[in-house]
């Protein structure tokens, strides 16, 4: 809000990587919703002529995404902590931006 | 087969631990070793209070009914969490600043510090969650029966609802031992916390347990399991696609809105890596809890009779392979899921409950409100126990009307969708600063009522409440208000209906609402602060503490925060603004900390009116913003005024000085001089004296001796009466009596009358004359005008050092003037001088003691008294007199 007079219009290499794993860290909760709502898109047995998805292609398939998820989240969770050690103060930072 | 007795004493036992567990880790964060119960792995754990009974058993009996769709209420979790960045981080930062309580203060602390909203948003909780305790309370029970009848046929010759009875009331106990200890400043309950981690991990090895027994030790491995399922009657992919999408998002949000669920995340923690922790943590706990719940189902299926209760699948097929310990092992699981969710979520309500109802009420009650005499807290105290007692009361007397009936999953449904409206008001105010509290009112109200006439009614039956004509015709045959069928929509899922209406009537009615109401400015402040909480995560409000009167705080905070905490709180405070003894004095900013700490405890609206009830100002109104700004704006002017005003003094007494100094130079001179002219009139009194003595007593003396003697006193008398005719000619002048005897005469003419007076005795002075182009005619006194030439003339003659001493005198004519200069060749006078040589008495450097110092003072007193002026200019190498006469005096002459 006005504070910083002249925020640099290209950031270091460091806040600039930060940023961007900031970036994939809130798009990853938007990438689990599409890839859960597939199933929505999967043939059911009672109606139409393609045989319906198995169980077991089902579960496989949920939780295969949801662990696919969880490592995601972990790993941008440890590289964000290796990134941010130097400049704790960047992230407060950022949250004021778009 | 274990025995019912056996079951319970197992029970008693792990109740025991339970209790030793939340005593130790009490102790411990007494005595401030309790570090480790603030880890992120706590924090984490403590979070599976989601996973209830319900999800214990329910999820199985889910999976038995419908399939992969149990699996919805684990994702909206789980792209909560993964997705912190978005909601929690700002939940949990705001709930730190603003010291929230519980879902209830957040929303009424956003919007203004209103009560009203309070009070509506715990009323709603309480309705929305008190099926869900029952909801625990009936899955306790029910498995209890289980194990007194492994065939679930009859109920064993077990009374359910004496069962359901001690249930309720232990888990009471347990809430108000651990939960209302005290009264902590920060909402905290190391105790229960450390219980509900441990009984999160006993429910995830329990639930483990009987999933590796059922994939490993009946169906033989993975790929087995993975066949069985695709065999079963669930094996193939069935589902309904609005109940899929819509449950991801209504578990989602009843994630964040659940009381309980808010009093873990944001209440209990305060620390934002813990969240980013549990945001990878906490998915894979709820990936663990559901891992194994379509075989458990599968299996369930397979080997037990038909009509067998699904929902208690977890336990029965365990029994029903002869796996006693494994069977108690799970009992114990879905015993810790139902405790602990019973116990947190009583400890949130109560805290609503007795924050945003009872206190509220009972300071009312007490008439002069926050100034009432005793302590506060055990009043809190004894409300919030009561709230607890009440609030499980209600749902055990839910279970009762109820009997147990329905399917798990589904009163868990309901319950979510209730809880649920809470959203929009919720993310619309920590997102949208133009949030308003009408808006926020109107869209809960809304989306309860419909939520109430949706879901909650019909949940109990046709000709419960609702009868069924009201679902075929609508009430009053009215066809669109159908209540499975709003506005004709028809053929959806109910409970898709219900979320789907209820929550786009919610947020409609909130954004219309916030769109055209305007809020107070209270509102407005504390919006701007939730919204940009990360850009300043400090507070803009202030009270205008003139009114309040420490020592009435003081008494107010002791009886709220304790009296040692609050002495504490203020000598701290004191200490800071650097005040002696126990009291602060009363600042906006103390008064904001004040009310943060005390709202710790009873909420912010109550908070808010206790202290604005002793400071007086019960909100901020533009008035007051406007007066502040005035005040100011004053302030700013009379800092100016005094500022002009300092240096306006400054400046008067530097003249004062210099003043000063000038008058003490002068009475100096004077002292000087009447030693001076004491001396001067001394000297020729005394020859006049001598001589005339010589006269009168020397008979014999010539005539020309006689002529010489005489002629020396005549000259002395005439020294003597020159003398004193300047001294009187100045006094006159001075005081103005002086008549001026006006003629019309040329100025050249009164120069030369002065210089030949002057030079009548032969001086050594070269006089040069420089004239103007025209002959300057004046009109005035021309004998004053002369003797003021006269005067100059023979000071330079006298003072003149110069080897040749010459004075030039120039006529000059000058914008309106006529001025002579007189200018000579001598010794500049020295510049510490200069202001004095026109005072009287005043000599430079008088070596031969002939001037009395009074003529350049008579000169100026002549030229004032003449209309005119006459001045001293400094040369490089020399000295100018100027006089000047003003135009009038001389155009007159013409």
């Amino acid at each position: 809000m006005g504070k910083e007079q002249n925020p640099p219009v290209f950031l270091e290499r460091r806040s600039y990587r930060q940023r961007r794993l900031m970036d994939a860290l809130r798009l990853l909760p938007l990438v689990g919703m599409m890839l859960w709502m597939v199933p929505v898109l999967w043939p059911v047995a009672d109606t139409g002529d393609v045989p319906p998805i198995k169980m077991s292609q089902a579960i496989t398939y949920v939780f295969a995404v949801w662990l696919a998820l969880i490592f995601a989240t972990a790993g941008l969770w440890s590289r964000l902590n290796d990134v941010s050690s130097g400049n704790p103060s960047d992230d407060d930072a950022e949250t004021t931006g778009p | 087969m274990a025995s019912l007795n056996l079951l319970i004493g197992v029970c008693l036992g792990y109740v025991t631990l339970l209790f030793g567990v939340a005593f130790v880790a009490e102790r411990a964060a007494a005595r401030g070793k309790g570090a480790w119960l603030r880890s992120p792995l706590v924090y984490t754990l403590s979070l599976s209070i989601y996973c209830t009974a319900w999800t214990f058993y329910g999820a199985v009996g889910y999976a038995a009914r419908s399939g992969m769709e149990f699996v919805t209420i684990y994702l909206g979790p789980s792209l909560v969490m993964i997705g912190w960045w978005w909601v929690l981080r700002k939940l949990v930062r705001i709930g730190r600043t603003q010291r929230v309580t519980s879902i209830a203060d957040l929303i009424s602390s956003r919007y203004g510090k209103s009560n009203t909203l309070a009070i509506i948003v715990t009323v709603m909780a309480v309705i929305g969650v008190t099926p869900y305790i029952a909801l625990q309370l009936q899955s306790v029970t029910l498995s209890l029966s289980i194990f007194a009848d492994p065939s679930g046929a009859t109920d064993g010759g077990m009374n359910l609802l004496s069962a359901g009875f001690w249930v309720a009331l232990g888990l009471a106990l347990f809430t108000v031992l651990f939960g209302t200890r005290n009264l902590n400043a920060n909402e905290r309950h190391d105790g229960v916390v450390i219980a509900v981690a441990v009984e999160a991990v006993v429910k995830l090895i329990a639930l483990l347990a009987v999933g590796i027994f059922v994939v490993w030790g009946i169906s033989g491995g993975i790929t087995e399991t993975m066949a069985r399922i695709d065999a079963s009657e669930i094996g193939q992919w069935h589902m309904d696609r609005s109940r899929w999408a819509a449950l991801t998002v209504l578990s989602g949000a009843a994630f964040l809105c659940l009381p309980r669920m808010f009093q873990v995340l944001v209440v209990e923690h305060d620390d934002e890596r813990h969240l980013h922790i549990a945001s990878w943590a906490f998915p894979i706990y709820l990936m663990l809890m559901s891992l194994f719940v379509v075989p458990i189902a599968v299996v369930g299926l397979d080997l037990l009779p038909a009509g067998s209760n699904p929902d208690l699948f977890v336990l029965t097929v365990p029994l029903s392979q002869g796996q006693d310990g494994l069977a108690i092992l799970s009992f114990l699981g879905g015993f810790s899921s139902a405790t602990s969710m019973v116990i947190v979520a009583t400890l949130a309500l109560s805290t609503m409950v007795s924050n945003h109802v009872v206190m509220p009420i009972y300071l009312s009650l007490q008439g002069e409100g926050a100034t009432v005499s005793g302590d506060v807290r055990s009043v809190v105290i004894l409300s919030r126990r009561a709230s607890i007692l009440i609030i499980i009361a209600l749902g055990y007397l839910y279970y009762r009307i109820s009997g147990g009936s329905g399917a798990l999953a589904a009163i868990g449904l309901i319950s979510f969708a209730g809880v649920a409206q809470f959203l929009p008001s919720m993310l619309g105010g920590i997102f949208w600063r133009g949030a308003t509290r009408v808006g926020a009112l109107c869209g809960l109200v809304t989306g309860f009522t419909i939520w109430i006439y949706a879901s909650l009614l019909p949940s109990f039956g046709t000709d419960v409440v609702l009868s069924q004509s009201v679902f075929d015709m609508g009430p009053l045959g009215i066809n669109w208000l159908r209540p499975q069928a709003l506005f004709g929509v028809d053929g959806l899922d109910p409970t898709v209906h219900a979320v789907l209406w209820s929550l786009l009537l919610n947020t409609g009615a909130f954004v219309v609402g916030s769109l055209v109401s305007f809020p107070t400015p209270l509102e407005r402040l504390q919006g701007a602060q939730f919204v940009n909480i990360f850009a300043h995560s400090g507070h803009a409000r202030g009270w205008s503490a003139s009114v309040a009167e420490s020592e009435d705080l003081m008494i107010m905070a002791q009886r709220i925060l304790g009296a040692r905490e609050a002495q504490d709180l203020f000598r701290t405070e004191a200490r800071k603004q650097g005040v002696d003894g126990h009291l602060p004095e009363p600042t906006p900013d103390f008064l904001q900390r004040l009310e943060r700490e005390l709202s710790a405890s009873v909420g912010a609206a109550t908070a808010h009116a206790m202290i604005s009830q002793l400071v007086g100002g019960t909100s901020v109104s533009v008035q007051d913003l406007m007066a502040v700004a005035d005040e100011s704006a004053q302030l700013l002017e009379y800092s100016s005024q005094l500022e002009a005003k300092s240096s306006e003094l400054s400046h008067t007494a530097l003249q004062l000085r210099e003043a000063n100094a000038k008058l003490t130079q002068l009475s100096v001179q004077k002292d000087a001089f009447l030693s001076q002219i004491s001396h001067e009139l001394r000297t020729p009194m005394t020859s006049i004296r001598s001589f005339s003595e010589i006269l009168r007593d020397t008979k014999r003396l010539s005539g020309e001796e006689k002529t010489k003697y005489a002629s020396i006193i005549h000259v002395e008398a005439i020294r003597l009466t020159r003398l004193l005719d300047d001294l009187l000619d100045l006094s006159v002048l001075e005081n103005g009596q002086v008549s001026l005897n006006e003629a019309t005469g040329a100025m050249d003419d009164v120069i030369d009358h002065a210089v030949a007076t002057t030079q009548a005795g032969g001086a050594t002075l070269r006089i040069a004359r420089v004239n103007g182009p025209v002959r300057v005619m004046v009109h005035t006194d021309l004998d004053r005008l002369a003797q003021v030439f006269i005067n100059l003339v023979s000071n330079a003659q006298k003072y003149c050092k110069a080897d040749v001493p010459e004075l030039t005198i120039e006529l000059r004519e000058e914008q309106g003037n006529v001025e002579v200069y007189f200018t000579d060749n001598g010794v500049p006078i020295p510049n510490d001088t200069r202001a004095l040589i026109f005072e009287k008495f005043a000599r430079i450097d008088d070596q031969d003691g002939s001037g009395a110092g009074l003529g350049l003072a008579i000169c100026r007193e002549i030229m004032a008294r003449l209309g005119g002026d006459i001045f001293y200019l400094p040369m490089t190498n020399g000295n100018r007199f100027v006089v000047r006469l003003p135009q009038t005096l001389a155009l007159a002459a013409q």
